[in-house]
Parts: C-alpha cells; sequence; structure tokens
C-alpha cells in the first residue's frame, strides 16, 4: 500500500493556487519548526468573499497536499464559512491521511484561519470566533 | 531511469546467494543437530559457511556467531559486556552520540538498570576523536562500542586507534560493522577489535541473518535462552539457509569491493561535486573519511520527505533524514550530533549507491535532485525569507 492516497499524491505532484498575492487582505502563518512543516497563506478578500487565496509551504507531502487542498475548499466562500474549515474536513477531501501525518492538515487549517484574523484584525471588523 | 540509491538501508539480493538458499530449503532441510546424515550435512553447510565468514573478516571459525540481524548482534555484545562487568563493579559504559538505535536503545535501557553511559561527540566532521575517548576512561569503564561507519553519513571512524587506546586500559571494544563489512577492508586481529556486528542484508545478503564476531578469550552472555545452538550463546536452531546465503554474499561483495572500490569512489566524488554546485547545500559528514557509496546533503529551505516523494516519481530511491520521513518530531540524531540544526537537517538528502552504479545514473541523479530542490524552493515561505534577507542562511 502506497504511503498517501492517488489524491494526496494529485495534490503533492500538482499543488494548486501556489504562489504569494503582494497585496493581500490578509496573511497568515504557521510553524512548527519541531515537525519541519511551515505554511504561509495569502487571502484576498472583496465584499467578505476569498476571492483569491495562494499558499507557500515548507514540508511534507501531507503538509503540501493540505495546503493545497485547504485553499481549494475556501477559494470563492465568504469569510464565515472559510473560519469553519477543520483540518478533518481538510483530510476529508484528500481521500485520508496517515495518523502520524494528521498534524500537517491541522497546520493547514490554522494557517487559513490566522490569515483571517490578520483580515480581520487589519480591517477593525469583528470575527465570529465560535468553535475556534 | 531507476536509480536504486538507498543501499545503506537494504541492498537487492545477490543471485548467487539466492541459488544457494534455494538449494538449501529445497535439498537441505535437516536439523543441523541431528545425528543422521542429513542432520550432518546441514551442520557442515554451516560450519562451511562459518569458515567463509571467518576468513572474510579476518576470524577464526570459533569466534564467529550467528544471530537474526545487526539489531541482535548489536543488543548480545553490548548487553553481555555490560552485564559480566558489572560483576567485576565496572559499570560505565562509553558509545557515541551517532550510534544506531541497536545500540543507543540497548545503551539507554542499561542507564535504566543502573549503568552510566557517556556518548562521545563526534563533531562536524561526523568523527570521533580517540584522545576524547581516552579521556573518558575510568577504572569502572567495562565497554567502548563505537560504530564503524555511520549509517546516515558514512564516516569511517579511526578504529585501528580505538581498539588501541581500549586494549592498552583493558577495555572491551565492540563495534557495530553493519554498514562497513563488504564494504571496506576489515581486519578484526589487526584492528584488535574484541566484538563485531554485521547484517547480512547490507551485503547483498538475506534480511533478518546476522553475524557477531567475539574475540577468543571475550566471554559472551546469551540472549536467548533455549538449546545449545552456537555453543550454547544463541538458542534456536539454525537459520541455514540464511546463513549459507548470508557467507555467498559476503565472499561476493567483499570481492567485488576489492574490485570496485575506486569505482565507487569515483562516482561518490562525482556525486558530491555535482549535488555541490546546488545553491546552499552541504555535504554531511567528512569528504574523504566516509563509505565508498555514501553521499549525503542538506539543502536549505526544503523538506526532505517532499524531496523523496519527486525523486520516487522520478524513479529514485533514496532516503532523508528529516522528522517528517520518520514519524517522529526531530529529524535524524545523526545530523544533530553532527551539529546541524533542525531547520537545516529537515532538508537532508541520502543517497547510498551500489557496486555497479554508473555515470549516467549519477548525472541522473544530480540532474533530478537540483530539479527538484529548485521546484520546492520555488514556494518554500522558508526560503523566500532566506532570499529576501528576512532570515539568514545557515549553509
Ligand atoms: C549501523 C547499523 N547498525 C545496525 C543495524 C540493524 O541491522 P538489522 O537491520 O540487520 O537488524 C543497521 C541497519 O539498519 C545499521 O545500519
Ligand atoms: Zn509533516
Amino acid at each position: 500500500m502506497a504511503l498517501y492516497s492517488e489524491k494526496v499524491m494529485d495534490h503533492f505532484r500538482n499543488p494548486r493556487n501556489v504562489g504569494v498575492i503582494e497585496d493581500a487582505d490578509g496573511i497568515g502563518e504557521v510553524g512548527n519548526a519541531k515537525c519541519g512543516d511551515i505554511m504561509r497563506m495569502y487571502l484576498k478578500i472583496e465584499n467578505d468573499i476569498i476571492t483569491d487565496v495562494k499558499f507557500e509551504t515548507f514540508g511534507c507531502g501531507s503538509a503540501i497536499a493540505s495546503s493545497s487542498m485547504a485553499t481549494e475548499l475556501i477559494k470563492g466562500k465568504p469569510v464565515s464559512e472559510a473560519m469553519k474549515l477543520t483540518n478533518k474536513a481538510v483530510a476529508e477531501a484528500l481521500d485520508g491521511l496517515p495518523a502520524y501525518k494528521m498534524h500537517c492538515s491541522v497546520l493547514a487549517e490554522e494557517a487559513i484561519r490566522n490569515a483571517l484574523l490578520d483580515y480581520a484584525e487589519k480591517n477593525n471588523l469583528p470575527i465570529d470566533t465560535v468553535g475556534m | 531511469m531507476n536509480v536504486y540509491a538507498d543501499n545503506a538501508a537494504t541492498t537487492r539480493m545477490s543471485d548467487t546467494a539466492i541459488e544457494v538458499m534455494l538449494r538449501c530449503m529445497k535439498e537441505e532441510y535437516g536439523n543441523p543437530s541431528s545425528l543422521y546424515t542429513i542432520g550432518q550435512r546441514a551442520k557442515e553447510i554451516l560450519e562451511e559457511a562459518r569458515q567463509t565468514v571467518a576468513a572474510e573478516i579476518g576470524a577464526e571459525p570459533g569466534e564467529i556467531y550467528f544471530t537474526s540481524g545487526g539489531s541482535e548482534a548489536d543488543n548480545q555484545a553490548i548487553r553481555s559486556a555490560a552485564l559480566l562487568g558489572k560483576r567485576k563493579g565496572k559499570t560505565h559504559l562509553i558509545s557515541t552520540a551517532f550510534e544506531h538505535h541497536a545500540v543507543l536503545h540497548t545503551l539507554r535501557k542499561l542507564e535504566k538498570e543502573g549503568f552510566r553511559v557517556t556518548l562521545l561527540d563526534v563533531h562536524e566532521d561526523g568523527l570521533v576523536r580517540p584522545e576524547e575517548l581516552e579521556a573518558a576512561i575510568g577504572d569502572d569503564t567495562c565497554l567502548v562500542t563505537v560504530m564503524y561507519a555511520n549509517n546516515e553519513i558514512g564516516t569511517i571512524q579511526p578504529v585501528d586507534e580505538i581498539a588501541k587506546i581500549c586494549a592498552a586500559h583493558g577495555v572491551l571494544f565492540h563495534t557495530d560493522a553493519v554498514q562497513a563489512v563488504a564494504h571496506v577492508p576489515i581486519d578484526v586481529k589487526k584492528s584488535g577489535i574484541d566484538m563485531l556486528s554485521a547484517s547480512a542484508h547490507k551485503f547483498h545478503g538475506p534480511k533478518g541473518t546476522g553475524i557477531l564476531y567475539v574475540r577468543r578469550g571475550v566471554q559472551l552472555l546469551n540472549l536467548i535462552e533455549g538449546g545449545g545452538q552456537e555453543k550454547g550463546k544463541r538458542a534456536g536452531t539454525e537459520n541455514v539457509a540464511g546463513i549459507a546465503g548470508t557467507a555467498a554474499a559476503l565472499k561476493e561483495t567483499a570481492e567485488a569491493m576489492r574490485e570496485k572500490t575506486e569505482h565507487i569512489t569515483a562516482m561518490r566524488d562525482r556525486l558530491i561535486e555535482g549535488l555541490s554546485k546546488i545553491p546552499h547545500s552541504a555535504l554531511n559528514g567528512d569528504a574523504k573519511k566516509r563509505l565508498p557509496g555514501n553521499v549525503n546533503f542538506c539543502f536549505e529551505g526544503i523538506e526532505g520527505e517532499s524531496l523523496l516523494l519527486h525523486l520516487d516519481d522520478r524513479g529514485i530511491s533514496a532516503s532523508s533524514g528529516s522528522a517528517c520521513t520518520s514519524g517522529s518530531l526531530d529529524p535524524s540524531h545523526v545530523l544533530l550530533a553532527i551539529g546541524r540544526v533542525h531547520d537545516v537537517a529537515h532538508g537532508s538528502l541520502r543517497l547510498t549507491l551500489g557496486e555497479d552504479i554508473t555515470e549516467e545514473e549519477v548525472d541522473y541523479l544530480i540532474e533530478n535532485v537540483a530539479q527538484v530542490v529548485e521546484h520546492l524552493r520555488g514556494f518554500s515561505p522558508v526560503w523566500r525569507d532566506l532570499v529576501q534577507g528576512k532570515r539568514e542562511f545557515i549553509l
């Protein structure tokens, strides 16, 4: 059996939305220096909708695929919905991750949340933190 | 192109060894302890294998014990020396920070049982300093165990000097030579080694068979209780086919080594030179005092597992000391022991070449590693920060 699902390998080989957004409305970074995975998310938000998202990741296959899938899941979505993204949803969309790799998908969830919080802070917006 | 460049993990089995083993399994099924002919034939195969193995490392047949692998040989040698030392009131053990876990975890366990353990520094070049070893030896030291060659970075330790120092102080010297046997010339008598561990699957033999050499006159305790096999030092009906395969593989690989060391070394150096051209990369371990086929690099700004996955897509089998490849939180203890910081240790790559490696294959490795590193750096936030000066380059 392969280490990763076909879906993970697809997102790892062809990551969606890689890069940076120079005039991003929100930037979120999480790093787990110990594990060796670092993620940075850039969001473009217009009228409460995430119109563009880009990411950069230093990390393992699971970290790269999780970042890629997470960006796909929130693109075009309202901020409130993106706030509710969970690592479980990311992992499920990837047809599962090995148990010891789940923490890499947590990073994707956290990177996005940090980017959204950054956006809220910059714009002095109240943000629904329920369930965080 | 397919390049298997993980020969330190395991090797492809020798056809000769496979044939020997098949014949053993099909025809020589007797129990070497049985008195009838087919049993005695199996016994003969066993003793022939013992002679072959002994001859290859400069030992006597009576000094060779067959085990279930390198791990068992390490466990037995260390535990035996420790327990025997304790009977004489000696409870201090010396080793290095970058041993294989078969050694380190055995030592850790002994520490919990009341032994004192000193782990020597292996410095940036991955080499033990004999004078530091000598300084560490005390009146209560019963064993020094230092690996012959490191499994990750391939550095070859000053074994002869270490053995001399141990002999002068009356301390037993064991060496985990799992990565060295059949890859560099070894003569246990000339070197003055008291105990040595080896593993067949690292020299084109079968997995699950190992060798423990114990110099005549050195007492050995057994780990496994049971029958009187291996002179009562290792109970259990012998793995006749595996042992015969071990001997055949050792003979063949040691011969090939004598012929091909120059070639493998040249290929290694070509690979090192090629990979050194990748910006912000560094070779791990001394460039010359290393196994002929071992290359180990750190590349700044990338993570090892993703490097391995992309290389696998390109037909290259390699390994890395990154945390995410091991499933643990920390990168390789070997890279940390030579002073590589976490950030850089995560981006390591080990390529271990086989005897038949060609120049074309080496160039294929260089080209593909360079491409994958560039690809991964292209969307690495760490790399961006390095390039933009927000983070300082380490390499
Ligand atoms: C240096 C070293 N010691 C011990 C071992 C363990 O050998 P085995 O796999 O035969 O138990 C290995 C193999 O991984 C090794 O490289
Ligand atoms: Zn990871």
